[in-house]
C-alpha cells in the first residue's frame, strides 16, 4: 500500500489531473489576444487585467465542467474502502482506479475532488440556464412596461416588487419541498415562466421580418414549432419525442430560482428602457411608422446590451450562490448529488474534526462567483470606455 | 409628504396582505395538512380518518374563508361532537365555549400554536427574536463602519493602489457567501485539527483545544468575544463588500463633481473636502443600501443561525420549515415579511428626508 502524499505532490498530482483544462484555457486566450481587436467587446476584454483574470477562472470552471469525466480521478458517487472521511492524500483500497484520495474522502469515503470536479458540472449547467431563464421572462415583460407604462406598468411593477418583499429563503423553504410537487404548483409556474422565452423569440423575429411575409412565416414558424415542442418537454414533461425533460426534482429547484431572478432583471431592463425611449433613434423609429415590438427589440434592446450583458454576469454568480443555498439547507437536486451546496451541506456536521469535505466544495463555489464578479467588473470598465 | 407616506403605507398594507396569503395558502397545502393530521391524530390514519380528522379540526373549508379566520376577520369554526363538548379555534382547552371570542387570528393577537417547541407562536417568535436582536445588532456595529470607511478611503481617490486593493478585497467579500465564509472561519479558527487552532495550542498562546468556539449555543445564555465572533463576521462579511462598493461608486461620483473642484482650488486641505464637502452627499445612497441589506441580512442570519446552531429567528424558522410546524412557519414569514416591508419604507422616506434635491408631487 503507498504511503500518504505530501501537500506538494497532491498540487502536483492536481496539476496534472487538470491538463486538458490548461490546454484549452492556453487555446483560448492565445487566440482570443491574437485576434482581439476584431472580437468587439469580448476582444476589450483582454485589455483589462481585472477582466482577463475573471474571465481566466470563470473559463478554468467552465472548462472543468465540459473535461470532467477526464478530470475526476474516482467515480464521484462511488464508495471507496469503509474508512470514513480519509485524509487528503491517503491512499485507496486496492483496485480502486486511482491510487489516492487527492483532497481526502467524505464520511461516505467518496472522493471529494472527483464529486468537486462533478459538481462543476452540475453547477454550470443549472447556474447558466436558469439565469438565460430568468432574462428572458425580465426582458419580455421588462420591455412593454416601461415602453409603454401606463396601468401594465403599475400591475407588473407591483408583481415584481411583491417577489421581491418575499424573503428569499422562506420562498425557497415553501417552493422546493417533496410535497409540493404532488400539488402541480411547480408545474404551473413552469407553464407561465418558460412561455416567455417562446413568446420573446417569436416578437423578435416578427418584429424584424414582418415587411416580408414569406421569410416571417418560416422563421416565425420555424421558432414556434421548436420554441413550443421545448416547452412541452421542459413544463409539462410531455415531449412526444422525449428529448426534452427535466426531473421533477430538477424543475422544482429550476422554476424558483428563476422565479426569484426575473424580477430583478425586469426592474433592471424597465429602468433601461425608459431611460433610452427618450433618444432621438427611438423617436425617428416612430415616426418611420415602426411597430412598437420592432422599436422595442430591435432600436431599444441592442442599445440596453451593456449594461444588462455586465448584469448578466453577475447574475450567474448570485443564481450559483441561491444554488448553494438550496443545497446547504438539503433542498437540493437530490441528496446524492455532487453540486456544490448539497456537498457543503454534508460536510458541515463534521466541520471542525475533518473540514476538507465542506471546505474543497466551499472554495470551489468562492472563486467561480469570484471569477463572475470581477469578469463582469472587467466588462464594465471596458463597456464604459465607448 | 404625507400623502407620499400614506400611499406607501397603502401599498405596504396591500403587499403583506397577498404575501401572507400566498404563504398561508403554500404552507396549507393538502399534502402539508395530511402530514399535519398524521402527526397530530396517529401516524397509521386511513385516508377516510385523515378527512375526518381535517373536518373536525377546521381545515375543511376553503383557503380563502381560513385565511381570513387566521387573520380574525371571519368567525373562528367550531365543531360538536357526538359527546356534546364544543372545540372551536377561538376556544382554548377546558374553557367554556359559550365565554369564548368569535374572532381570533393575528389582528387579535392569537398567532396559533406552535406544534414542535408545544408554546404559543407569538411567545416562542418574541423570545427567538429577541436572540436575533443581539446577533442583527453586532452585525451592524461591525459591518455599517466597517464597509463604509473602506468605501470612502477607496472612492477618496479613484484608481489609486488603495482603490485597487479595497475594492478587490470587496469583489472577493461579495463572492463568499454565508454558508461559504462560515465554513472557511470554523476550518481557520475553530478546529482543533486545522487552521490556526492547533498551531496555537502548541506555541502555548491559547489554553483551550480552539481559537474560537465553533458553536454560539452558550451564546444564547452570555454572549462572549469568542463564541459570538465567527456568526457575527460570517453574516457581516458578505455585506460589508456590497455596501463598500455601493460606497465606492456613490463617493467617486461625488469627487467628481464641481463643488468639490471649487473647495480643492480654493485651498482647503483634501481631508477636509472629503470630511465637510463629499462626506455627507456620498452618504446618501448607501443610507439606502443599507437599509435594503436587512432583507439580506435575514437571510444570512438564517444560514448562521443553523451554521452555529445558535437558537434564534432562523433557526426557528428553518426547524418549523422541517417540520411542518404550519403557524410557527406562518408566524415566521409575517415577521419576515414586516421587516421586509418596513425597511423598505424607512429607505424610501429617508433618501427623500436626506436628500433635499427630490421634491415631491
Amino acid at each position: 500500500m503507498p504511503d500518504m502524499l505530501s501537500w506538494p505532490m497532491i498540487i502536483g498530482l492536481m496539476v496534472k489531473q487538470f491538463w486538458p483544462v490548461w490546454a484549452a484555457l492556453v487555446v483560448t486566450f492565445v487566440v482570443s489576444i491574437r485576434f482581439k481587436r476584431r472580437l468587439g467587446l469580448y476582444g476589450k476584454l483582454f485589455d483589462s487585467p481585472v477582466g482577463m483574470v475573471g474571465f481566466a477562472i470563470v473559463m478554468f470552471w467552465v472548462f472543468t465542467a465540459v473535461f470532467a469525466p477526464m478530470i475526476q480521478t474516482l467515480p464521484p458517487l462511488d464508495q471507496f474502502g469503509s474508512a470514513k472521511n480519509p485524509l487528503p492524500g491517503a491512499p485507496t483500497p486496492d483496485g480502486s482506479p486511482y491510487p489516492f484520495f487527492l483532497l481526502g474522502g467524505d464520511h461516505l469515503a467518496r472522493d471529494v475532488f472527483s464529486r468537486m470536479v462533478a459538481g462543476a458540472r452540475q453547477v454550470l449547467i443549472i447556474a447558466p440556464a436558469a439565469t438565460t431563464f430568468a432574462f428572458l421572462v425580465g426582458i419580455t415583460l421588462g420591455l412593454p412596461a416601461g415602453y409603454f407604462g401606463g396601468k401594465l406598468d403599475t400591475g407588473l411593477s407591483f408583481l415584481a416588487n411583491l417577489v421581491l418583499a418575499f424573503p428569499v429563503i422562506l420562498l425557497f423553504y415553501l417552493l422546493v419541498t417533496p410535497e409540493i410537487r404532488n400539488t402541480g404548483i411547480p408545474i404551473y409556474l413552469a407553464a407561465v415562466l418558460f412561455i416567455f422565452p417562446v413568446i420573446f423569440c417569436v416578437v423578435l423575429l416578427n418584429g424584424r421580418y414582418r415587411t416580408n411575409p414569406p421569410r416571417r412565416n418560416l422563421y416565425v414558424g420555424v421558432t414556434l414549432v421548436f420554441g413550443l415542442w421545448a416547452y412541452s418537454g421542459l413544463a409539462f414533461n410531455m415531449d412526444p419525442l422525449g428529448v426534452w425533460g427535466m426531473e421533477p426534482n430538477l424543475l422544482n429547484v429550476f422554476v424558483s430560482v428563476v422565479f426569484v431572478n426575473a424580477p430583478t432583471v425586469f426592474r433592471i431592463v424597465r429602468g433601461i428602457v425608459m431611460d433610452i425611449k427618450s433618444r432621438d433613434y427611438v423617436a425617428a423609429g416612430q415616426t418611420r411608422g415602426e411597430t412598437p415590438s420592432y422599436i422595442m427589440m430591435w432600436e431599444i434592446l441592442p442599445n440596453a446590451r451593456g449594461p444588462l450583458i455586465v448584469d448578466f454576469c453577475l447574475r450567474i454568480g448570485y443564481t450559483t450562490i441561491l444554488l448553494g443555498t438550496l443545497g446547504f439547507f438539503g433542498l437540493g437536486v437530490s441528496p446524492e448529488s455532487p453540486d456544490w451546496g448539497s456537498t457543503i451541506n454534508a460536510g458541515r456536521k463534521i466541520l471542525s474534526m475533518v473540514p476538507h469535505p465542506a471546505v474543497v466544495p466551499a472554495l470551489a463555489l468562492m472563486s467561480l462567483v469570484l471569477g463572475l464578479n470581477l469578469l463582469a467588473d472587467g466588462l464594465r470598465e471596458e463597456s464604459l470606455k465607448d | 409628504m404625507l400623502i407620499f407616506v400614506l400611499r406607501r403605507l397603502g401599498v405596504m398594507a396591500l403587499t403583506a396582505l397577498v404575501l401572507t396569503f400566498v404563504v398561508f395558502y403554500l404552507t396549507n397545502l393538502q399534502p402539508n395538512l395530511e402530514k399535519l393530521a398524521r402527526s397530530e391524530g396517529s401516524v397509521r390514519m386511513t385516508e377516510e380518518s385523515v378527512k375526518v380528522w381535517l373536518a373536525e379540526n377546521g381545515f375543511a373549508k376553503p383557503v380563502v374563508y381560513r385565511y381570513g379566520e387566521w387573520l380574525g376577520v371571519v368567525p373562528g369554526w367550531t365543531h360538536t361532537d357526538e359527546k356534546g363538548t364544543t372545540r372551536g379555534r377561538c376556544i382554548p382547552q377546558g374553557s367554556d365555549p359559550a365565554e369564548a371570542a368569535t374572532y381570533c387570528g393575528v389582528l387579535q393577537g392569537n398567532w396559533g400554536f406552535s406544534t414542535v417547541f408545544k408554546n404559543p407562536v407569538l411567545d416562542e417568535v418574541a423570545g427567538k427574536l429577541g436572540a436575533t436582536g443581539w446577533l442583527m445588532m453586532w452585525v451592524m456595529i461591525v459591518m455599517v463602519p466597517t464597509s463604509l470607511i473602506i468605501g470612502i478611503i477607496a472612492g477618496m481617490r479613484e484608481g489609486s493602489r488603495t482603490d485597487r486593493v479595497l475594492s478587490t478585497f470587496s469583489i472577493a467579500s461579495t463572492a463568499t457567501p454565508e454558508y461559504v465564509s462560515g465554513v472557511i472561519l470554523v476550518a481557520l479558527l475553530a478546529s482543533p485539527m486545522t487552521g490556526l487552532s492547533p498551531l496555537l495550542n502548541e506555541w502555548g498562546v491559547i489554553g483551550s483545544k480552539t481559537l474560537f468556539q465553533g458553536s454560539a449555543t452558550s451564546a444564547m445564555d452570555d454572549i462572549t468575544f469568542w463564541n459570538f465572533f465567527l456568526p457575527v463576521m460570517t453574516i457581516a462579511l458578505y455585506g460589508i463588500g456590497y455596501i463598500a462598493r455601493m460606497t465606492r461608486a456613490s463617493m467617486t461620483e461625488v469627487m467628481t463633481q464641481q463643488y468639490i473642484r471649487t473647495a480643492r482650488l480654493k485651498g482647503v486641505r483634501f481631508r477636509d473636502v472629503v470630511i465637510r464637502h463629499a462626506l455627507r452627499n456620498a452618504l446618501i445612497a448607501p443610507f439606502t443600501v443599507i437599509m435594503l441589506q436587512f432583507p439580506w441580512l435575514l437571510n444570512g442570519v438564517v444560514v448562521a443561525e443553523s451554521l452555529f446552531n445558535y437558537k434564534g429567528f432562523g433557526w426557528t424558522l428553518v426547524t418549523a420549515a422541517g417540520n411542518n410546524d404550519i403557524d410557527m412557519l406562518l408566524g415566521c414569514s409575517v415577521v419576515a415579511v414586516i421587516v421586509v416591508l418596513v425597511t423598505q419604507l424607512i429607505s424610501d422616506i429617508g433618501y427623500v428626508f436626506l436628500n433635499p434635491r427630490i421634491r415631491l408631487s
